[in-house]
Formats: structure tokens, sequence, C-alpha cells
């Protein structure tokens, strides 16, 4: 197997290295505003999408589950989870330096899994599930969707601060506008928090197949109830209310940081 | 010989406080100061552009052009003490000053640079000097050239491009607040000149209506009529607060006309949606503290001051390439303004060397009988004669002219063929 675990190895590599390449170039093309730059570094974050799901793909040959339940893996995943929701995003909307913010998060999560421990740990048959993967990668692509709520709420209370001030600087021209930030972070709060909540019925659907009950207090999904209902609360103000602007952009920064806590416990 | 010469003279923003641009004479209207102009023999042509940012007098004469002291009398009339008028006051001379007029049509000379309003003033004024027969060939030339000068800088650089006055940087700073102005409201409170542009800005960008507020309810009627818009009067606006996105206030008002918190309960029923208020009176109409209201956004006059300012800074590179421009323009138009000087002369010597001809001709032909067809070959001849006689001189001139301040090769060829002024004067 050791064959089969370098070339592993060197596919993780390839995409970290591709995945930072892309980064810098998003970075130059903000700071310099250099068409080239952004276009090249779409293309090589497209290239890095395509090397992590490959990398997913051979992980799961490798583990024989869907690779979701170590650390390395789940970091991993969630990575990828940005970074699928981030293109199924581009097909619909065009936002503008939306890849400097979303690329440092994506490049941050694979390095992040590139240092946690990739042994193998062959998963307790008791927790063998269908549930298991289905619960596990769509809570991960709940928390793609609003990991890119993140990042638009920071390029929101940026571009705010700055209209604010009154004192047009360095993001003025470099970050859309308000409304289209307070679109985007909308569409993906809620897309989400519809999946997180799927996430969340296959969890329950989990635990009582493993545990014999719905919800066993413990702190990791106490905390994911809790996050659930924050972003529960934020899509009704909206709704209701008009929560609009700089509070929808403060809720989606914060609840995706509460949200960072819970990879932590992942598997308990 | 008359030599043409242009003389430019002025003041503006940059050089003369307000308090005393706004006394000047020639403020007052463009037809009682060309007139005025009229009665000056000496100044075959003229041209006045006065603006709330500058007032300029182009003279186009011969040598005993009215002294700059005389033009500056004309400009300022009662105003101030003659001996400090040349502290406010430019005077520039021919090709200096079509250098300065190319750079005010082209916007670079404007309070806020890359403006495109001075254009529209320059042909406005252009037009009232027409109708008063003001202008001649040297300024219509001067005139049309400045045009497309600034129609130049404007295509080739980027200075007209980004938020380029006071009007353009809100309409700016709406689009940043609101992505596409499409199905948005405008208030207008107070019928300014300034609020009206920044409406008219934003008309031109889209939104869906505006709104005029104002104290007599038949002024906001007629301002309304021009933006197809409604009217209220200014106690109804807190009705109108709950729908408007854009709030441009300019009235006279000495207190504030909107309260923080008269804003703060609407922003609860207007679902939080994003409002933008421009305060561009002075003093100001709106509470400073609208600001700290959540999705309100409050900009004064200084702020939007402050917004042009910092466009201005990451303009300069355009800015060097823009003068490039008007410098190749006025190099131009020199070349132009010199040839002109020696036209006079090249006809000069023609219809005189033409007379000679026709006169010695009228003699021989009353001593001598010739036919019909001898006669003529005599005239051919004459003619050669006096084509291949004067080529030399005519080369020469033309030669010259391609080189400015050639005055004194113009006035050789003038005294060798002892041409008087009358003879220039009449060609």
């Amino acid at each position: 197997m050791m064959n089969f675990d370098s070339c592993c190895l060197a596919l993780l590599i390839a995409t970290l290295s591709v995945t930072a390449v892309s980064t810098v170039l998003y970075w130059i093309f903000f700071a310099r505003g250099e068409e080239k730059s952004r276009v090249w570094a779409r293309r090589l974050l497209f290239l890095s999408w395509v090397l992590q799901s490959s990398y997913i793909v051979l992980r799961m040959v490798q583990v024989g589950n869907t690779p979701v339940t170590t650390y390395h893996e789940a970091v991993f995943f969630f990575g990828w989870a940005i970074t699928t929701a981030y293109f199924s995003f581009r097909l619909r909307y065009q936002v503008k330096n939306f890849g400097t913010f979303v690329s440092p998060l994506i490049c941050l999560l694979l390095f992040a899994a590139a240092f946690i421990s990739r042994q193998v740990i062959p998963l307790d048959p008791k927790l063998q599930s269908i549930w298991l993967p289905v619960h596990a990668s769509l809570s991960l692509l709940a928390y793609g969707f609003l990991g890119l709520g993140f990042c638009g709420g920071i390029m929101y209370l940026l571009q705010e601060r700055e209209l604010k001030s009154r004192k047009v600087g360095y993001f003025f021209s470099r970050l859309p506008s308000l409304e289209a930030l307070d679109q985007l972070i909308t569409h993906c709060v809620t897309i989400g928090f519809t999946i997180l909540t799927l996430g969340m019925v296959t969890g329950v659907l989990w635990s009582r197949q493993v545990y014999g009950i719905f919800f066993r207090w413990q702190p990791k999904e106490i905390f994911s109830l809790l996050i659930w209902l924050a972003y529960l609360f934020q899509i009704h103000q909206r709704y209701s209310a008009g929560y609009r602007g700089r509070r929808t952009a403060a809720l989606a920064v914060a609840g995706f940081s509460l949200l960072l806590f819970t990879l932590w416990p992942v598997i308990t | 010989m008359a030599q043409t010469r242009l003389t430019l003279v002025g003041v503006n923003h940059k050089t003369t406080p307000l308090s005393i641009r706004e006394q000047l004479a020639v403020t007052k209207g463009y037809e009682d100061a060309l007139a005025a102009l009229s009665i000056l023999p000496q100044c075959l042509e003229y041209y006045l552009i006065s603006t709330c940012n500058r007032v300029e007098l182009v003279c186009a004469g011969d040598e005993e052009m009215p002294t700059d002291q005389e033009l500056m009398a004309l400009l300022f009339g009662e105003v101030g003490d003659p001996e400090q008028w040349s502290q406010y006051c430019y005077a520039y001379h021919d090709s200096e000053a079509v250098r300065h007029f190319f750079q005010v049509a082209a916007s670079l000379d404007s309070l806020v640079v890359g403006e495109a309003q001075i254009l529209g003033q320059i042909k406005e004024a252009y037009r009232h000097a027409a109708q008063a027969n003001a202008t001649g060939p040297l300024l219509n030339k001067l005139l049309h050239k400045s045009f497309s000068t600034a129609k130049r800088v404007r295509s080739e650089t980027g200075i007209g491009a980004s938020a380029v006055s006071i009007s353009s940087a809100a309409v700016e700073l709406a689009k940043k607040i609101f992505g596409s102005l499409d199905d948005k409201q405008v208030l207008l409170i107070g019928a300014g000149e300034m609020a009206e542009l920044a409406a008219q800005h934003l008309l031109g960008q889209g939104v869906a209506g505006v709104m005029v507020a104002n104290r007599t309810f038949d002024r906001a009627v007629a301002l309304a009529a021009r933006f197809k818009g409604g009217a209220c009067l200014l106690s109804e606006i807190d009705t109108y607060l709950e729908t408007a996105d854009i709030v441009i206030s300019s009235t006279g008002s000495t207190e504030l006309i909107i309260q923080h918190g008269q804003v703060k309960p609407l922003m609860r029923a207007r679902r939080n949606r994003s409002l933008f208020f421009i305060d561009i009176a002075v003093p100001r109409d709106l509470d400073p503290a609208l600001n700290e209201i959540d999705n309100v956004y409050l900009y004064d006059i200084d702020d939007l001051g402050q917004v042009v300012t910092q466009n201005r800074a990451g303009r300069e590179q355009e800015a060097v390439k823009a003068h490039r421009i008007v410098d190749e323009e006025t190099v131009k138009f020199s070349q132009w303004l010199e040839h002109l000087q020696v036209t006079p002369t090249i006809a000069a010597l023609k219809s005189k060397t033409d007379a000679i001809c026709a006169q010695e001709l009228a003699k021989t032909l009353a001593k001598v009988e010739l036919s019909k067809e001898q006669r003529q070959h005599v005239e051919k001849m004459m003619a050669a004669v006096t084509a291949k006689f004067l080529h030399s001189p005519l080369i020469y001139l033309k030669k010259e002219s391609c080189r400015p301040g050639d005055k004194a090769k113009v006035d050789l060829i003038n005294s060798i063929f002892a041409l008087d002024e009358d003879e220039l004067r009449r060609n």
C-alpha cells in the first residue's frame, strides 16, 4: 500500500501548491487589478478543485468509506466544499473580487488538513451506517456555503466601514456594492442553512440508529443546534423584520466563526 | 505689418476669492459685456466666458491691441483698486493664451479636474459671442480647436472616467451602496442648483423617479415637471422618507430639516433598506447623527469633496497625458497662427504685382495695336514673369511661416516690396 500512499501524498502536495499559487494571483489581482492574473487565478482554482476531488476519490478508495471521518478528511472535505460552493455560486453570479476572499479560506483549510495526521483510522463498525457519510458530507457542504457567507460578510463589513467613515479608501473601488454583497450573503446563508437542516436531520437519524436516541446532549450536538438556531434566527429576521445590511453580515461572520469550533470535536 | 495677437485675461477659482468673482461686471450676462467690448476698436475679435469658477476674456487684434490693464478694467469695472487687479488677474499672450484656453476647455483648469460641464459653458458663451458678431476667423478656429482638444483629452485619457465632480461622486457612492440604481427613488429637498445637477446625474443613471419637496409648492411643481416626478411640501417629507432611497437636500434653511429621531423609527418600516443622504446645503440641512443609524449613509458637501480629491490623486498620470495633448494642440494652433501672419503679406504681394501688370499693360496697349490673340500672349507672358519672379519670396515666406516668431522676415519682405499697412489690411 506504500505506493498508493505516496501517490496520495503527491496529489495532496500538488493540490496545495496549485491552491497557494491561485490565492497569490487573486491577491495580485486585488492589489493591482491586472485582468490576466484574475483569469489565471480562477483557472488554477478550478484545477485545484479537480485535484481536490481526485484526492477525495483516491482517499475513498484507500479507506473504503466516504472520507469524512478523521480530522484530516473532514477538514480537507470542508475545503473542497467551499471550493465547490464557490464554483456553483459563480455559475449564477459574478461578484467582484470574491475569489480574493474565498481562496485564502480554502488555502487555510487545505493546509490545515495537510498538517493533521493522515493516518487511516478504521471506523468503529458500531458507528457504520449509511447515515454517517450522508450526514457528514451534507453538513460539510452546508459549511461550505456558510463559509462563502462568511467571506461575503467580511467584505460587506469592510466596505460598509469605509462608506460610513466617509473616507473612500483602499477597499471602496475594489469591493462590490453593499447591495450585491447583501444578496450574496443571503443567497449563501439560505442555501447553507437548507443543507445544514438536512445534515441535522440525517445526523439525528444516525444517532438514533447508532445510539438509540435522537439527541445525546453532547457538547458538539448542543453547539451544532445553537448554530442552526442562530442561522434560523437570522433567516427568520430577514423575512419577518427585514434584517439587512450590517447585521446580516455580522451574523454571517459570527455564525461561521462559531461553526469552526464544532469542527474540532467532529467525531465524538 | 499687422501681426495678429491674442490676449487672454481672466480670473479663476485659484487666483480670486469668490467674493471678488461674483462682483465682476461681466458676470451679469454676456450681452452687455460683449457690447462694452465692441467699443474697443483695436479688438478685432473677442470672446468672453463667465462661469461660477472663472471669468475670462480673449481678444484678437493687431499690434495696437488694448493693453492688459485696459482689458482688466473691462473685466473688473468698478470693483476694487486697479493696483490690486494684477494680483487676482492673469494675462496670457499668443501661444500661452492658446494653451491656457485649451486647458480650460479640456477641464484641466477646473475646480474639479475632468468635469464635463465647462465645455458646455464654453459653447454657450461662444453662441453669445457669435450672435454679437464678436468672433472672426481666428477665434472661430481657436474655439473649434478647443472643442476637439477637449474631446481628445476625454477619449484618450481617463481623466473624465471616474468620479470627476461632486455630483458624479454622489452617483458613484450611490452605486456602491445600491449596486444598480434602476428601481431607486430620489427625494430632492429644496431646489438648489447643485442638488438639481445631482438629481439630473442620478436620472441619467436610470433611477426610477424623483420627488421634489420645497417650501414653496410652485417651485417644487416646476422642478418636478422637469424631472417628470412628483412634488410635495416640506412638511410632508416624513411620508416620502419611507419610500425614498437617495435623499438630496439643499435648502437655504438655517435649521436642520431632518433629525436623527425622525429617521430612526422609519428604518423598521423601510425594512432596513439602505438610505443614502446627501447634504449639499451650507449650513447643513441634515442631522450629522443620521450617519450613526444602521444602513444609513450621510455625506455632506465636504465629504463628497474629499471623495473627489481622493479620486483626483489617482489621476495624476492621466493628467500628464492630458497636458501632453494640450501641448500638442497648442503647437499646432500656434503654427497656424504664425501662418496667418504671413497670409496678408502673400496676398498683398500678389495683388500689388497684379496691379502693376494691369497698369503697365494698359499703358502699352494704348500705344500699340494688337490682335486679340497677340494680346492674350502678352498677358500670359506677364503672368508667367510675375509668377516666376514671386516664386522665391513666396517660398521664403511659407518656409519661414513654419517657424514661430519670424516676424522680422515677414517685415523684411514687406519693406522690400514696400507693402504698406493699407495694402496689408485690405488683404
